[in-house]
């Protein structure tokens, strides 16, 4: 991450998934940097392309992206951007930075293995605390529990950055739904895993990683206590 | 008179049963219609309920897993309100898909403007590397879902409720000649062909019908002007007016001519009735089409533009 220079700004965004990240990508998905459009592979969809530092050092630790090309970052010839776009670079499913549109496409990436009766894959989302403000994530949460969409996991980096926090906890807006859930320490590897791969026949997966809080930058009102 | 929005039902619901690569994506409106289909093919016809940005973003997902989707609703409701998704989940990702309304412009004239999109081909030719249909009769509507569905990329079907008597053989991305005159040239978008034929009967002025409008037939447009006296161009389109001017002025860039375009008013009409009052009032109908191109013309007559005019390359 240290190669990676410039103005980006969103450095605790990309340090709050770091951990997350490499459990992923070490332990739990079937993805080969030799084949990365293989059929079969699971995808991982970062929605929360803010801060997308601690994402390409783990591709690159894992082979997908070429190391020389880390200083490069946000610069006009290079394909890392401050987001990513899948365009550019092999082994990333979706281009994002806008949030809250990696769960609409997860949900439909599930749907269309399963309807090719392309069982194995499993289909993994990156979300942001503050991102679920965004409502378009509430209606892929929704019709996922409602329709047992379960090759869907959704991961929820929780910094406790949400303007206006989440009233019961994040875990309980996706148990509401139907979803199966686990909250864990973000930092903990041996429990990301655990919950990663923690069995949900029939119902799709959230798990709530928390991490230390990111420091505000100004003075935000709290609904409620989490 | 069979629908356009009938004719895609069934066309679509046909297809799935011979494309395993189509789904349907929808989102609650027309949903029982496609209940035989989703019976058939529980996997590839999906509806979200009323979640139009999950709409976008299923859509989206299904074409990066391998799948053709075709989404469909209203206008307001796939073009404007989930726009966003239109533009990333589709266009950024460079994923293809099939986006098909029905219920164009003023065809839900009675209520009221939360149910009418006008402005969705504007808003759609915004972004790039959309293809845009427009057809004027269920016929015309199946070949070019037929051939969208058959293709990989991104279009968009606009299915409206008002109909031309008859169909047309229809070329995907080209303009018809329909007839041919000297005192200007007409296109004449989809649904639009009627009233413009019954407006300029006795006018002596070419009609190029359009069903596609993006990409531009900008060639059959030049064919049309080089064999005309005049250069001047009448678009009529049965969207938010003048949309597609920017197109006939890159057309005929090298060329000094004048262009009208017609279609709906950008004003919210605050009136309920019919398609049939709504067109009157956006100046649509034949009676005022024949009205307002008619003087467009007369106006030129007096501009002796013609004498020195270029040659149109027209390779």
């Amino acid at each position: 991450m240290a190669l990676m220079t410039g103005d980006e700004k969103h450095g605790p965004a990309a340090t709050s998934t770091l951990d997350v990240l490499w459990v992923l990508y070490d332990r739990v998905l079937n993805v080969d940097p030799a084949d990365p459009e293989a059929p079969g592979r699971d995808r991982f969809l970062l929605s929360k392309g803010h801060g997308p530092m601690a994402y390409y050092a783990v591709l690159t630790a894992k082979g997908f992206i070429d190391q020389e090309l880390l200083p490069g970052f946000g610069s006009f010839d290079s394909p890392l951007g401050h987001h990513p776009d899948r365009v550019l670079l092999p082994g990333v499913e979706i281009g994002s930075g806008s949030l809250g549109h990696g769960l609409g496409l997860a949900v439909g990436m599930a749907l269309g293995l399963r309807a090719q009766e392309i069982r194995r894959p499993r289909v993994f989302t990156l979300v942001g605390d503050a991102e679920l403000d965004e409502g378009s994530n509430h209606e892929a949460i929704a019709y996922a529990g409602a329709t047992g969409l379960d090759s869907l996991h959704a991961v929820v980096i929780d910094n406790v950055s949400a303007t206006h926090g989440w009233s019961g906890g994040i875990a309980t807006r996706f148990e509401r739904e139907g979803w199966s859930t686990a909250t864990v320490d973000g930092r903990d590897h041996d429990a990301l895993e655990a919950a990663f791969t923690a069995p949900h026949h029939g119902r799709p997966h959230a798990v709530v990683a928390v991490v230390e809080p990111k420091k505000p930058t100004v003075s935000r009102p709290r609904a409620s206590a989490r | 008179m069979e629908t356009m929005r009938e004719r895609f039902i069934a066309a679509a619901s046909e297809l799935l049963d011979h494309d395993p690569r189509l789904a349907v994506v929808l989102a609650d409106i027309s949903a029982d219609q496609f209940g035989q289909a989703a019976a058939r093919h529980p996997g590839r016809v999906v509806n979200v309920g009323i979640r139009e940005q999950l709409l976008i973003g299923v859509a989206g997902g299904l074409a990066l897993a391998g799948l053709r989707p075709v989404a469909y609703t209203f206008p307001s409701f796939l073009i404007e309100r989930p726009f966003e998704q239109v533009k990333l989940d589709l266009g950024h990702q460079d994923a293809g898909a099939v986006l098909v309304s029905s219920g164009a412009s003023y065809d839900m004239s009675s209520m009221g403007r939360t149910h009418q999109a006008p402005g969705d081909v504007a808003l759609l030719d915004t972004l790039g590397g959309w293809t845009i249909h427009v057809p004027g009769h269920p016929d015309e509507a199946e070949a070019l879902l037929r051939h969208a569905c058959a293709a990989d990329g991104r279009v968009y079907l606009r299915l409206s409720g008002e109909s031309n008597a008859a169909p047309h053989a229809v070329t995907p991305g080209a303009f018809t000649l329909v007839r041919r005159g000297q005192a200007g040239t007409v296109i004449a978008v989809g649904p639009m062909l009627q009233p413009v034929l019954d407006a300029v009967l006795d006018l002596d002025v070419t009609v190029l019908y359009a069903v596609t409008v993006r990409p531009f037939d900008a060639a059959t447009l030049r064919r049309a002007v080089a064999a005309s006296a005049s250069t001047d161009v009448v678009l009529v389109e049965p969207y938010l007016a003048g949309t597609s001017n920017r197109e006939v002025d890159e057309a005929l860039l090298d060329v000094p001519h004048r262009v009208l375009g017609l279609g709906v008013g950008r004003a919210e009409l605050r009136r309920y009735g019919t398609p049939a009052d709504h067109a009157a009032a956006h100046g649509l109908d034949a009676a005022s089409l024949r009205t307002r191109i008619s003087a467009f013309l007369r106006a030129a007559r007096s501009r002796p533009h013609r004498e020195n005019r270029p040659r149109i390359n027209t390779e």
